[in-house]
């Protein structure tokens, strides 16, 4: 077990270490001086030679990755051109919103994806199976905003039960600003239980095939017993990795709905960041994601050893 | 009063007819044969008295279980029967565990579920019927999972699972079908024990007469669906009054004639494999020492003459496959030399074996693995073909594969269907057509036959001596089957964890075993001749 965990906290570490090689590499070929961005169109060449002196931006490029990545580890991103705030308030903030708008979601996504993967393989071919997985397909192929607006219409014009949009902050108390992602999320949350629940279908029909599904069932458990207890676990592989892949998705690419609901995340800061040209901003986020995203694999992977006996070897 | 009574069952699933006016009883204490062919419906009838039978599949007549009519209970109630009075083996122990659940837990759950008792307590009876079943909390704790275990300890998971609570019925279908003989020989004494210590009745499925033979007081042969002879079995099989009982009879104990083919006199061996070593990397146990390598197979040596038959024998994972593997050149030795008629085959790329490849062919064992499903046999059996050194033009091509079909007893017409157009004995002699298209002087059979019905099986026995004597081809059979060795082979090998402990003329190695692993194997070995004796003593 122990011997699994390090090899993949030890791959996850070199991949980090390449992934901020190639995100550093491809923010130094993009074209634009960041010093001559900053100063604006008037500034002479003087100043801006000044200003690239001040930024180390003349010091050799191993110099300044290392200094880079050294800032990164200390959680100092640098100071963003347009907002002249350091880069880590922004995005603390942002991530305010974000994180737990992705979290609610991916959790919204699971309690209805799994119960209705059940329900669907254990009614394979029949009315109910057949109702559910057309509803699913509605839910991949209906974009999410189209929800969002809907949501919106029911619950906030119509039942006047949450806001329309905007979030008033954490400091406004937890069940004011949970009430603001609520919609949000439910949308983000829809189609991703669409796909998560037709994995989760065709996961568990593989399962209950195999033979180990029959032993438990002539060991006297009622099928329900045997779903829950035998095929649930061994189905939750594919399930797992098809979470994984949506937390990293719902961390980022909530763009739209962020703009439909108003919502201050880190889609639209690093869709104003591009832009804007900021490029400090776009090279902390990115980094950040794809930390994220590598953390969120490592944890799958864990998650894979809990689940699988046969990955952790022999104890 | 017997404990299962079935009368007149019948069972169709969709329009398709599965069984026809079963009759079958078992009594306390008993143990029941039931015989036949692979889709003869043995298997349906078990899931039948389980009821666990798919979806769409409807049962008439009448099933008695100890006074309860199974076929009118509710679910409830077959629940409560299944697991605790009626338990139920399977054929394929590597995948009748669930891999995510300790062996503990699988077998306590059924106790619990039944029993209503408290996880210690659970877990205490399932540590008795481990120990019952050979596997000793000392050596195999409730915490180990099914991956960590062989086949045969496998196997009796499911055989604790199943006795746990002391059922009144077990079913065990085609339980040892999946194993060597010798675990064959310690799974069948363990459910006789099984038998006797609690007056269990036994429903034993298989295709083997001989294993049923060995433990059945009475037999039902089932053919098609239909009874065809059904009775004790000493009586049964000395009789032989049905046609069909005797053509089983007959079959599983098949030899084929084989004259002695002419042999070239030419004084080269085809095959010498000298002093051939194979080492795979072991389980690193720590980070810091280098792992122990696993060594499969330890310096063998053997020759194999133009137009011989040599079986090497062995229990699985004693290193059979993997020499094979190595002769076929499809993995590299780590020691020795292997030369194919006279030129070294060991270490020479791809492109330099390609004469050897030719006259060296391969048969699997399993005849629904071994082909693409979506290409035609015209395609399939023409593979080996590309070895040869001038391409045939397409013409030239489907008259070869015609030929080799011929050759096999298949026609030309066959030539544009799919292998699942076939039967099991249908496929395995489409990879002999295959095998010998290009004409090899070496085919390598690994197990050519364990997944044939008997009847195919004699079939195919007798195509490979045919083909041996009219094309003179040299065999390798590989098999943990004496009887293949008996039928099949001049020379017959004896291999034991890697090393070959015994090897001389079939008859004398199988008649008079010198080694410890030879005599293992022939005392386990399922013999119709002996089991129909000692039953006739029994029975009187």
């Amino acid at each position: 077990m122990t011997a699994y965990l390090l090899k993949r906290i030890i791959i996850a570490a070199l991949t980090l270490v390449l992934a901020s090689m190639v995100v550093f590499a491809v923010m130094e070929i993009l074209p634009g001086d960041p010093a001559r961005l900053m100063l604006g169109l008037n500034a002479s060449a003087d100043q801006i030679e000044m200003l690239r002196n001040q930024m180390g931006l003349n010091t050799p490029l191993v110099l300044r990755y290392l200094h880079w990545a050294g800032g990164l580890l200390s959680l100092d991103f640098g100071r963003s051109y347009t907002y002249s705030v350091p880069v880590i308030e922004l995005v603390r903030e942002r991530i305010a919103v974000s994180l737990p708008l992705a979290l609610i979601a991916l959790a919204l996504s699971t309690i209805i994806a799994v119960p209705v993967g059940v329900f669907s393989a254990s009614r394979q071919g029949r009315a109910g199976d057949t109702l559910a997985m057309g509803a699913a397909q509605l839910g991949v192929a209906v974009p999410n905003f189209w929800f969002a607006l809907m949501l919106i219409y029911l619950f906030a014009v119509w039942l006047h039960l949450v806001p329309a949009g905007g979030f008033p902050g954490w400091g406004a108390g937890i069940w004011t600003a949970l009430k603001s992602l609520l919609l949000p999320a439910i949308a983000l949350a829809l189609p991703q239980a669409a796909i998560l629940a037709r994995v989760a279908r065709s996961a568990l029909i593989e399962v209950l095939n195999e033979d180990y599904i029959r032993t438990a069932r002539a060991k006297g458990l009622p099928y329900r017993a045997v779903l829950w207890r035998h095929a649930l676990r061994n189905a939750m592989i594919p399930v797992l990795t098809i979470l994984g892949l949506q937390f990293a998705f719902l961390l980022a690419g909530t763009i739209i709905i962020e703009n439909v609901f108003y919502l201050p995340g880190l889609g639209r800061l690093i869709f104003q960041a591009i832009t804007q040209r900021d490029l400090i901003v776009v090279e902390s986020i990115v980094m950040l994601l794809v930390t994220a995203v590598i953390l969120i694999n490592l944890l799958v992977d864990f998650s894979y050893a809990i689940v699988d006996p046969r990955l952790r070897g022999r104890q | 009063m017997s404990l299962l009574e079935i009368e007149n069952l019948s069972l169709a699933i969709g329009a398709t007819s599965i069984l026809k006016g079963i009759e079958l009883t078992v009594s306390p204490g008993e143990v029941v044969g039931l015989v036949g062919e692979s889709g003869s419906g043995k298997s349906m009838t078990a899931l039948t008295i389980m009821r666990l039978l798919p979806r769409l599949a409807r049962a008439d007549g009448r099933i008695t279980f100890d006074g309860i009519d199974i076929l009118g209970a509710t679910e409830d109630q077959m629940c409560a029967l299944r697991g605790d009075d009626i338990g139920m083996v399977f054929q394929e122990p590597m995948t009748a565990l669930n891999p995510v659940k300790t062996i503990g837990e699988q077998v306590a759950e059924g106790i619990r579920w039944h029993t209503r008792a408290g996880r210690a307590e659970a877990e205490e009876r399932a540590r008795k019927i481990l120990d019952r079943v050979g596997l000793p909390e000392a050596k195999f704790p409730l915490s180990r999972y099914p991956h960590e275990l062989s086949g045969g300890q496998r196997q009796r998971v499911v055989i604790a699972i199943a006795c746990a609570l002391k059922p009144k019925l077990l079913i065990a279908d085609e339980p040892t079908t999946a194993l060597d003989v010798v675990l064959q020989a310690q799974i069948l004494d363990l459910l006789r024990d099984l038998v006797s210590e609690n007056r269990m009745g036994l429903l034993l499925i298989s295709h083997d007469l001989a294993v049923v033979t060995e433990m059945a007081d009475r037999l039902t042969i089932l053919r098609r669906g239909e009874v065809t002879e059904a009775g004790d079995t000493a009586r049964t099989l000395s009789e032989q009054q049905h046609p069909y009982t005797r053509e089983l009879a007959l079959a599983s104990m098949h030899v084929p004639a084989r004259p002695k083919p002419h042999l070239a006199g030419s004084a080269k061996p085809l095959l010498e494999v000298e002093g051939v070593g194979r080492d795979y990397p072991g389980r690193r146990i720590s980070l810091f020492r280098p792992a122990q390598p696993i060594r499969a197979v330890d310096d063998v040596s053997l020759t194999i003459e133009p137009a011989q038959s040599v079986a090497l024998v062995g229990r699985s994972g004693c290193g059979k496959s993997t020499l094979a593997r190595m002769i076929l050149a499809l993995d590299k030795p780590t020691a020795g030399t292997i030369r194919f008629r006279g030129d070294a085959i060991t270490g020479k790329p791809e492109s330099a074996l390609r004469p050897a490849r030719r006259d060296m062919q391969v048969v699997f064992q399993d005849p629904y693995g071994s082909f693409d499903p979506r290409q035609k046999v015209e395609k399939l059996v023409a593979e080996p073909l590309h070895l040869l050194e001038k391409q045939p033009a397409q013409a030239e091509r489907r008259e070869m594969v015609a030929h080799a079909l011929h050759e096999v007893g298949l026609g030309p017409r066959d030539m544009d269907k799919y292998p699942h157009e076939f039967s099991g004995g249908q496929r395995q002699r489409l990879s002999i057509a295959r095998a010998i298209i290009t004409r090899p002087k070496l085919v390598v059979a690994d197990e050519p036959v364990s997944a044939l019905d008997v009847s195919i099986r004699a079939q195919i026995l007798d195509l490979f001596a045919e083909l041996n004597q009219k094309l003179g081809i040299a065999y390798l059979f590989i098999t943990h089957d004496l009887t293949v060795a008996r039928a099949m082979a001049d020379e017959v090998l004896v291999m034991h964890e890697g090393k070959i402990v015994e090897r001389g003329r079939a008859a004398e190695v199988l008649d008079h075993p010198r080694s410890e692993a030879a005599q293992a194997l022939v005392a386990a070995a399922p013999d119709l001749h002996r089991a129909i004796a000692r039953k006739m003593q029994e029975q009187g």
